[in-house]
């Protein structure tokens, strides 16, 4: 989170508290009194007969769900601006996003059509596969070597030997507009942040509640305001791709060198030559970890973009799911992840080769067209020359169905048999888990009542934060509670936080590991990527069959899909830190152990920390995935209002996600400023 | 390009303007889009329908949508006909689209849906006397896992599909805890998992559906459904309690904007008179998701054996 950099820069002491053994006593008593109403409140409740402490009673409840539901109605029926209407307004930008998007997809799919429905003629085929996978091996070579070239070939030769070519060719269409809308629109708002002082007090909550609110909530307001199909899908892709690009820009750009921004004002640069040939090349790495988020996070949203009209991909996900053909979906989802990967190392590569250009920056201008883009023009004949050979022989316009494979029974063969022999096994080790470790945490924060629970998370807050954080936290809650959600909420806050602690465990571990070892790191970022992009859908229902319905399955799905983060902000943390310093300590005689306990791992806690930051946004994301496998929390309350279309319902629960994400985050954040000023003051100025 | 492009369109207009006459007359060129949703019930009435628009000559197109978020495409016409709304899962939106004016019930498909607690056949040998419920009831404990003990475990459909089993097991004394699957993808992964193992299960099943045909098993017998049953307490054997009854059985309804009437008033016509039967459906549904046919080979057969039938609906 942005607020994470905040922190950092921000100097100033938090509000004093009279610290010392009375005020440790106080929170002992607090934690106490906290057990023992989480334990007792119900019996407490009944002899007191005041029930409305363990329930909130819905006579108490404020309308606001309804409210939104008129004010989104009002919006689509009769708000108007003079000229235009609301309506117009907004199919006018779906229908501007819908050109480019139709250019994509008929040449990627379709191929160039004259007409609507099934009376449409076929005027030009569409790429052929040939010509396509030429293209991308071409691209590879451009953008780095050979070796980039083979790996994508080989992606896009997978994607038509599995028979997945044509749904491919139109999730490839989508993403091909979804991701370049994201990165700009993302890197816009990045600078503008990273500029403006008041912009980033604005966007700064608005982000956090892109990120956190469910999918699912705002799906129907946007099929409301921008009609049914690919366009609607498209906008909530971007509006769920976008947010880590623009943290992500604001970060790297404040993270330059400030000896590197003076030399540019120095040698005369203007405010936008500063920004855009000095800050924002210095700035690239960092840029490109946003880039490579909204390629992952668009491939992420293919299987809820296609519940409303995208198809592709995630389309086949979910029909040969439901079909329990587990092979079927593997494949699919597997398409995914191979594409996901090959779009991630071009866009990466192609980034890296710009910048070397640039340095070496002898182009001459005057040399032949065909000379200073061989590959462009072969891959051009190429294409021509095998769109008209696809008229005589239809292998060269797609891959034969008889040539293609699959691994389907394979699969279908691999988990039946895991689960007829291992099955028992498998239900101790779930047992022990719920016990353990699920069970208690859950009783534990449902058996809180709700006037106790508003309370001490206030005081938590005002602990970490001061007065401001307290009477936000109080307010967010409160938002909780009068809409009769705290038990809903309770739930969704025992199994992310019970996910998150497993996927820290995990991931911050792996993710060091990746930084300090080169082949651990290639292997791992193959294996974070796959589980990112790998749709959860997909290892859903194998782990439906081997655990069952329940909240032990929710949270394995959880966890594989917020591990990632986690991972990958250690990773980028332990590696950014300047060699110098490493240097230094082993000079000084620093053990391996002592070179990351002391040195590493102090000066990555900022990243650490927005790895966990963010591990919690993509964990509450995942909530809607978890309704699916039969929850009761809010993303079950999102589902529902999905389900029945109701538009106030779903945003009043997906903003009560947001707010337990928000709570959490700046409560982090909070407790991490005045951990580093305890134990750490010297490593502050980074 | 720009070239290309203005090419592109004489050349479309030529070839509209030659093919044209070559079709039927019909009201309105513009094509008619026909949702799909992620079951292949659905895929294969739709593409009936499809098929039978296209032979009178009116232009179609297949969007694919989600089942009830459909409803806010189909009330501004950005959608036009839905052809199955399970009286059992889509009533209520059903209702509220209805009553907005903007939708229309085109009328029943001619499809049962039946919903109702399945075991697989194995399980009579461990508790005789079913598909009664009283007999499924006394050897509840052969359905109990470490979370539900000593109760036995009922695993119910999605929350949002309703069908009052927390009520009925209530209502009914029985010795079970509802467990709610969350989509159905999960509800028959369960089913697969303990039918490979031939392990205890009961659980939610629907039809038409692949599952009846692929796994052996029966719906479990519940005292009959009536109206009274579900609103009245005092009806059925628990006097104190509704839904002391087994569920109701319900017609699948085909919806439309009320927009196709006036558009395409013969496509109206041919949706008004489409009717197919359960086991007919359930015959095509086991072709295609377990015999790994396509559903437009499965389509056209139908299409071809039934044409004596199909070219009358539009009368």
């Amino acid at each position: 989170m942005s607020t994470v950099n905040a922190a950092i820069n921000n100097s100033t002491p938090p509000a004093s508290f009279a610290r010392g053994y009375s005020y440790r006593l106080c929170w002992l008593l607090i934690a106490l009194a906290t057990f023992y109403l989480s334990s007792n409140a119900k019996a407490i409740a009944k002899s007191l007969d005041m029930r409305w402490l363990v329930k909130y009673p819905s006579a108490w409840k404020l309308p606001i769900k309804d409210h939104i539901s008129a004010f989104m109605q009002w919006l689509v029926e009769v708000a108007h601006f003079g000229f235009f209407s609301f309506t117009d307004l907004t199919r006018g930008i779906s229908w501007l996003i819908e050109q480019p998007y139709n250019l994509a997809l008929s040449l990627f799919s379709t191929g160039l059509l004259s007409g609507v429905g099934s009376d449409a003629i076929q005027l030009l085929p569409p790429l052929s596969w040939i010509a396509v996978v030429l293209a991308v091996i071409a691209l590879g070579h451009y953008a780095k070597d050979w070796w980039l070239a083979a790996l994508c070939g080989s992606a896009f030769v997978y994607l038509a030997v599995f028979g997945q070519w044509n749904s491919a060719m139109v999730t490839l269409a989508s993403i091909a507009i979804a991701v370049p809308m994201g990165v700009a629109l993302g890197l816009l708002l990045g600078i503008a942040i990273f500029r403006h002082a008041w912009v980033d007090r604005v966007m700064s909550p608005v982000l956090d509640l892109m990120q956190t609110i469910p999918v699912f909530a705002y799906l129907v307001p946007i099929l409301f305001m921008f009609g049914f199909g690919p366009v609607s899908a498209l906008i909530a892709t971007i509006i769920y791709a976008m947010p880590p690009m623009v943290r992500m820009t604001a970060l790297a750009l404040r993270g330059v060198n400030d000896e590197v921004r003076d030399l540019g004002v120095m040698v005369g640069c203007t405010d936008r030559q500063l920004l855009w040939r000095v800050l924002i090349p210095v700035a690239r790495p960092g840029l490109m970890v946003g880039v490579n988020q909204v390629i992952m996070l668009s491939l992420n949203m293919v299987i809820i973009a296609s519940m409303i009209g995208a198809g592709g991909l995630g389309y086949d996900v979910l029909t040969s799911l439901r079909k329990l053909d587990i092979g079927g979906g593997i494949e699919a989802g597997i398409a995914i992840v191979v594409l996901a990967v090959a779009l991630d190392r071009l866009s990466q590569a192609i980034v890296d080769r710009q910048g070397s250009e640039r340095r070496s920056s002898a182009i001459t201008v005057d040399q032949h067209f065909l000379r200073r883009y061989p590959r462009l023009v072969m891959v051009l004949v190429v294409a021509v020359l095998l769109s008209l050979l696809g008229v005589v022989s239809p292998f060269f316009q797609a891959y034969p169905e008889s040539a293609q494979i699959t691994t389907g029974q394979f699969w279908q063969d691999k988990v039946s048999f895991i689960n007829i022999n291992y099955f028992d096994d498998l239900e101790v080790f779930k047992d022990a888990v719920l016990i353990w470790f699920l069970l208690p945490i859950k009783r534990f924060l449902l058996g809180i009542p709700w006037p106790w629970g508003l309370v001490l998370i206030t005081l938590i807050a005002a602990h970490f934060g001061g007065w401001r954080l307290a009477f936000l936290t109080f307010l967010l809650s409160g938002f909780i509670v009068v809409n009769g959600l705290w038990l809903k909420a309770m739930t969704t806050v025992y199994l992310c936080g019970a996910s998150v602690i497993i996927a820290s465990l995990i991931g911050i571990p792996l993710g060091i590991w990746a930084a300090l070892n080169k082949t651990a790191g290639r292997i791992i970022g193959v294996f974070i990527d796959t589980l990112q992009t790998l749709p959860s859908f997909v290892y859903l229902i194998p782990v439906v069959m081997l655990f069952r319905v329940g909240d032990f399955t929710a949270m394995i799905a959880v966890v594989l899909y917020a591990l990632a983060p986690a991972v990958r902000y250690a990773a980028h943390g332990i590696r950014s830190i300047d060699p110098q310093l490493i240097e230094a300590g082993t000079v000084s005689g620093c053990t391996p152990r002592q070179l990351l306990t002391r040195i590493r791992l102090p000066l990555a806690y900022p990243e650490i920390l927005m790895g966990i930051n963010q591990t919690i946004m993509l964990a509450l994301s995942m909530l809607v995935i978890t309704a699916l496998v039969g929850t009761r929390d809010l993303g079950q309350e999102v589902y529902i209002a999905l389900t029945k279309a109701d538009v106030g319902r779903g945003i009043v629960a997906g903003l009560s996600v947001a707010f337990i994400a928000i709570i959490a985050d700046r409560i982090i954040v909070a407790g991490a400023r005045r951990a580093r000023q305890r134990y750490a003051p010297s490593t502050l100025n980074q | 390009m720009k070239k290309l492009l203005s090419s592109a369109i004489l050349i479309a207009a030529t070839s509209s303007l030659y093919i044209a006459p070559a079709q039927a007359e019909v009201e309105s060129k513009d094509p008619i889009k026909l949702t799909l949703h992620d079951w292949t019930g659905q895929l294969i009435t739709t593409n009936i329908m499809a098929e039978v628009l296209k032979e009178a000559g009116y232009n179609i197109e297949l969007v694919q949508a989600d089942y009830i978020a459909q409803f806010a495409g189909l009330k501004t016409g950005d959608l036009h006909v839905a052809m199955e709304m399970w009286e059992t899962t889509g009533r209520d939106a059903m209702d509220e689209a209805t009553a907005t004016g903007n939708v229309e019930n085109v009328g029943e498909t001619g499809m049962q849906a039946i919903e109702d607690w399945w075991y697989p056949l194995y399980m009579k040998e461990k508790c005789p006397g079913l598909p009664d419920w009283q007999a499924l009831n006394d050897c509840a404990e052969e359905f109990a896992t470490t979370e539900t003990a000593p109760n036995g475990r009922y695993l119910g459909g999605p929350v949002t599909w309703g069908g009052f089993d927390d009520e009925r097991v209530e209502a009914l004394e029985m010795d079970f805890e509802v467990v709610h699957a969350g989509t159905d993808a999960a509800l028959f992964a369960e089913l697969e998992s303990a039918y490979q193992r031939k392990a205890p299960i009961v659980l939610w099943v629907y039809s038409p559906h692949w599952a009846p045909s692929k796994y052996e098993g029966e719906f479990v017998e519940f005292p009959p459904y009536s109206k009274e049953c579900y609103n009245d307490p005092a009806a059925g054997s628990n006097t104190s309690a509704l839904y002391d009854c087994g569920k109701p059985r319900g017609p699948i309804w085909k919806v439309a904007w009320s927009g196709v009437k006036d558009k395409w008033p013969g496509a109206h016509k041919l949706i008004d008179g489409f009717t197919i039967d359960n086991d007919e459906m359930g015959a095509m549904v086991a072709a295609v998701d377990l015999e790994n046919e396509t559903v437009e080979d499965v389509v056209a057969a139908w299409m071809k054996d039934n044409e004596a039938r199909w070219s009358t609906w539009g009368e």
